[in-house]
């Protein structure tokens, strides 16, 4: 967790409460509010959790565990271009580690963190089941099939002059 | 005419929505509304080689379709009523056109009970549904058929859960029904975490009104009225059709109170995972419905007797689901004359890694491995040599060409030291290291597992640690007896099935690829040249003509030599990226 304090927009916080209301409060839509508070801060900061575990009268303690225990649920903040690189078995066997490798090597940030300048972001997801495209990378919501180590660079200069 | 286009997620990333609008786009431009009706369907399985376009009543198949193709397809096939000869799929062995989906190799043997709709009709309208027998089953049951007989059709059917387990599906309903409540639950378990399989997904998305039929003579069969679906937020398109499918099925009173009359009443909402491979399990998956992390509890009590908020709850898989109104439909006898002798009816596989025709199949049980994948599948890519077929996902093992000719069935490979699992198949080839295939599923294994059981979070993570040393060339061949006592120990003393079967591909492995694992203690040698820091990139002399395309491509400039001159790699700098072997037109690039 970082030390930084994160401060909510008051605006999202009332959208978050509402969520929460809409699902009636209750405890066992925890995974519920979760999504939906993603949705909406992007992820999941310590302060988003305090409120989540406030309106739903649990400790934040049970928030934390449910959020650090699925891997949807992001406690970082993702890059402007989320770059997903499929590690399932068939992206595995057709070269998806390389094409890691070189995501790594270029954007110089290991799995899970984002680019200083919060543009990319590297993450691995488990299967998208484009298997018939594999080694299958996702930047956002689009979708690149058959990757190799040369077409990250190809990739990445899609996003050279978006901001 | 119609006009089938893929509208599964494989075809969707391959732009096969833009061929839908560009297709609709062309048939109003040339005035053929009435003559030509293109339709986005579900999955057809041919992912290999989307997006597909498949043409009714001639069955033409085209593939690898371009959204630009759409022009051509209109005012040739549909106005000319020409084939676009460019378009047909080649038989990568003989190398000749397919015309149609009925002579393709990968057709040809499959049966399709569970994809029965899949591909054939429009999943976001009901009426196409309706159009073929859809919710007949349901009718029938409600109308005419006791809870009892129900189930003893679905027991005679000899119908097993899809999901992994194999459990007879018939005898779960029976006990669920046996346990009396205030509120009973029916649950469709569509948490599909295997990784490189998407049958479940491909149902939901082509076919989401069968599982909503199933889960309603479900429902009636054991005396419940609610259902819910526990589906992975990462499939957006399945859950989006069905939403769809429970809003249309809610508007033609097929869902609700009162369905058909028949005094039943029965809903469906849908519940959400957020990535949990363990979920899968059906009392972590139930604690996850609860709102808490996805923990496995011990049983008994069985979900049946106490499930989702304590009261009595079934779990089926989607694909168990699928198969249920066809045997309504057409009988128990008619199914269970299907397959082996302990394995009836048909399994849906996701075939995928080295082989030609990545795709979803469905086969009946008892076909073998070879058929699969090398009739079916079209054998292995780029002319390489078969090497081992890995079933049942994570918790499975790794086949070799002895097995290949081995029934596929529950039983069988099970003998053999593999599962069925929810249907997983990952060909790979004589380029792919199985110490490596094993470290990868024990690293996905680690991964996953909740970390309440210490055989499961401790071992797996010891047994992670123990190959990664060995593909770094730094352990024993005594290590390799460690390995497998602890295997043992993991597979027997786990909570759930998670961990009693994560050890399976470690076990599969060295039972059949010891000597691979031998060259890595013995030799430090890696023969499938991909463990890292067992191999190294040199330059053949006598092929390497100074062209420098290695040189310039290198990462981290490493190669180094003029123009016209044999080029030399700096060992020490090397990171192995493979990119100056992928580079080199002279194959002057070794791994060694």
């Amino acid at each position: 967790m970082t030390s930084i304090k994160v401060k909510l927009k008051e605006s999202d916080v009332q959208k978050l409460k509402e969520v929460a209301k809409s699902f009636n409060n209750e405890a066992g839509e925890l995974i519920n509010v979760l999504h939906k508070a993603q949705e909406i801060f992007g992820y999941l900061p310590a302060e988003v959790q305090e409120v989540v575990a406030q309106e739903l009268t649990i400790p934040v303690a049970k928030v934390y565990g449910v959020v650090t225990f699925y891997s949807f649920f992001t406690m970082l903040p993702r890059g402007r271009f989320p770059i997903s690189i499929c590690t399932g078995t068939a992206c595995y066997v057709r070269g998806a580690e390389k094409v890691l490798d070189e995501f790594k090597r270029i954007l110089k940030v290991p799995v899970g963190e984002t680019t200083a300048d919060g543009k990319f972001s590297i993450t691995c997801l488990r299967c998208v089941g484009a298997c018939g495209l594999a080694p299958v990378v996702m930047v956002g919501d689009k979708t690149y099939g058959r990757v190799t180590t040369d077409g990250v660079k190809e990739i990445l200069k899609e996003y050279e002059n978006e901001d | 005419m119609h006009m089938l286009v893929c509208g599964g997620t494989g075809c969707h990333a391959s732009a096969g929505e833009m061929l839908f609008e560009n297709l609709k786009k062309e048939v109003q431009e040339n005035n053929l509304q009435d003559e030509v009706q293109v339709i986005a369907t579900g999955c057809f399985g041919f992912c290999e080689k989307g997006p597909i376009v498949k043409v009714i009543p001639d069955n033409t198949f085209y593939v690898q379709v371009e959204p630009k193709d759409a022009k051509e397809l209109i005012a040739e096939h549909a106005i000319k009523g020409r084939v676009i000869k460019r378009l047909l799929y080649i038989d990568p062995v003989k190398k000749e056109q397919i015309p149609d989906s009925k002579h393709m190799g990968f057709y040809k043997k499959q049966l399709r009970i569970a994809l029965r709709n899949c591909g054939m009709i429009d999943p976001e309208n009901i009426d196409e549904y309706l159009a073929a027998d859809g919710y007949e089953a349901m009718g029938k049951v409600l109308l005419e058929m006791k809870p009892d007989a129900v189930i003893q059709e679905i027991i005679d059917s000899g119908l097993r859960g899809r999901g992994g387990g194999g459990f007879p599906t018939g005898v779960k309903w029976q006990i669920a029904s046996k346990n009396h409540a205030d509120q009973k639950y029916v649950v469709c378990n569509a948490d599909e975490g295997d990784p490189g399989a998407f049958m479940d997904r491909s149902i939901l998305e082509g076919d989401p009104h069968c599982v909503l039929e199933a889960m309603v003579i479900n429902g009636f069969s054991i005396g419940a009225t609610k259902g819910l679906i526990y589906i992975r937020a990462e499939y957006p398109l399945a859950i989006k059709r069905l939403k769809i499918a429970i809003d249309q099925a809610r508007n033609y009173g097929l869902l609700g109170t009162d369905i058909l009359g028949s005094g039943f009443d029965f809903d469906v909402e849908i519940r959400y995972g957020a990535g949990a491979f363990v979920c899968g399990e059906e009392t972590a998956l139930i604690r996850s419905m609860e709102g808490e992390r996805g923990e496995p509890t011990f049983k008994p009590p069985f979900p049946a007797q106490s499930g989702y908020l304590g009261k009595p709850t079934n779990v089926n898989n989607v694909e168990t689901y699928a198969n249920i109104p066809v045997i309504i439909n057409k009988g128990a006898k008619w199914f269970a004359s299907i397959g082996t002798e302990k394995s009836k009816g048909t399994k849906v596989f996701a075939l995928a890694g080295k082989i030609n025709n990545v795709g979803l199949i469905e086969v009946p049980m008892g076909i073998t491995l070879r058929e699969v994948i090398f009739e079916i599948g079209g054998g292995i890519q780029g002319g390489k040599k078969f090497k081992a077929v890995q079933t049942g996902g994570p918790s499975g093992g790794c086949l070799t060409e002895k097995h290949l000719d081995t029934p596929i069935d529950f039983d069988n490979l099970l003998a053999v030291g593999s599962m069925m699992g929810s249907g997983g198949m990952i060909v790979m080839d004589e380029d792919d290291c199985m110490v490596a295939v094993a470290k990868f599923y024990l690293d996905f294994t680690v991964e996953e597992s909740c970390g309440k059981c210490s055989p499961c979070r401790v071992g797996n993570k010891r047994l992670y640690e123990q190959l990664d040393l060995i593909t770094k060339g730094k352990a024993t061949e005594k290590d390799l007896d460690k390995l497998r006592n602890l295997s043992y120990v993991i597979r027997d003393t786990s909570l759930c099935g998670l961990g009693q079967t994560s050890p399976n591909p470690v076990l599969s492995t060295l039972d059949n690829f010891r000597e691979e694992y031998l060259a890595h203690t013995n030799e430090h040698r890696c023969p499938a040249g991909v463990c890292k820091d067992l191999i190294r990139y040199e330059v053949i002399a006598e092929n390497c003509v100074g062209c420098t395309a290695c040189a310039r491509n290198c990462p981290v400039n490493c190669i180094s030599g003029e123009r016209k001159q044999v080029h030399v790699i700096d060992q020490s700098l090397c990171i192995k990226c493979n990119a100056c072997l992928e580079k080199c037109k002279f194959n002057a690039i070794a791994v060694i």
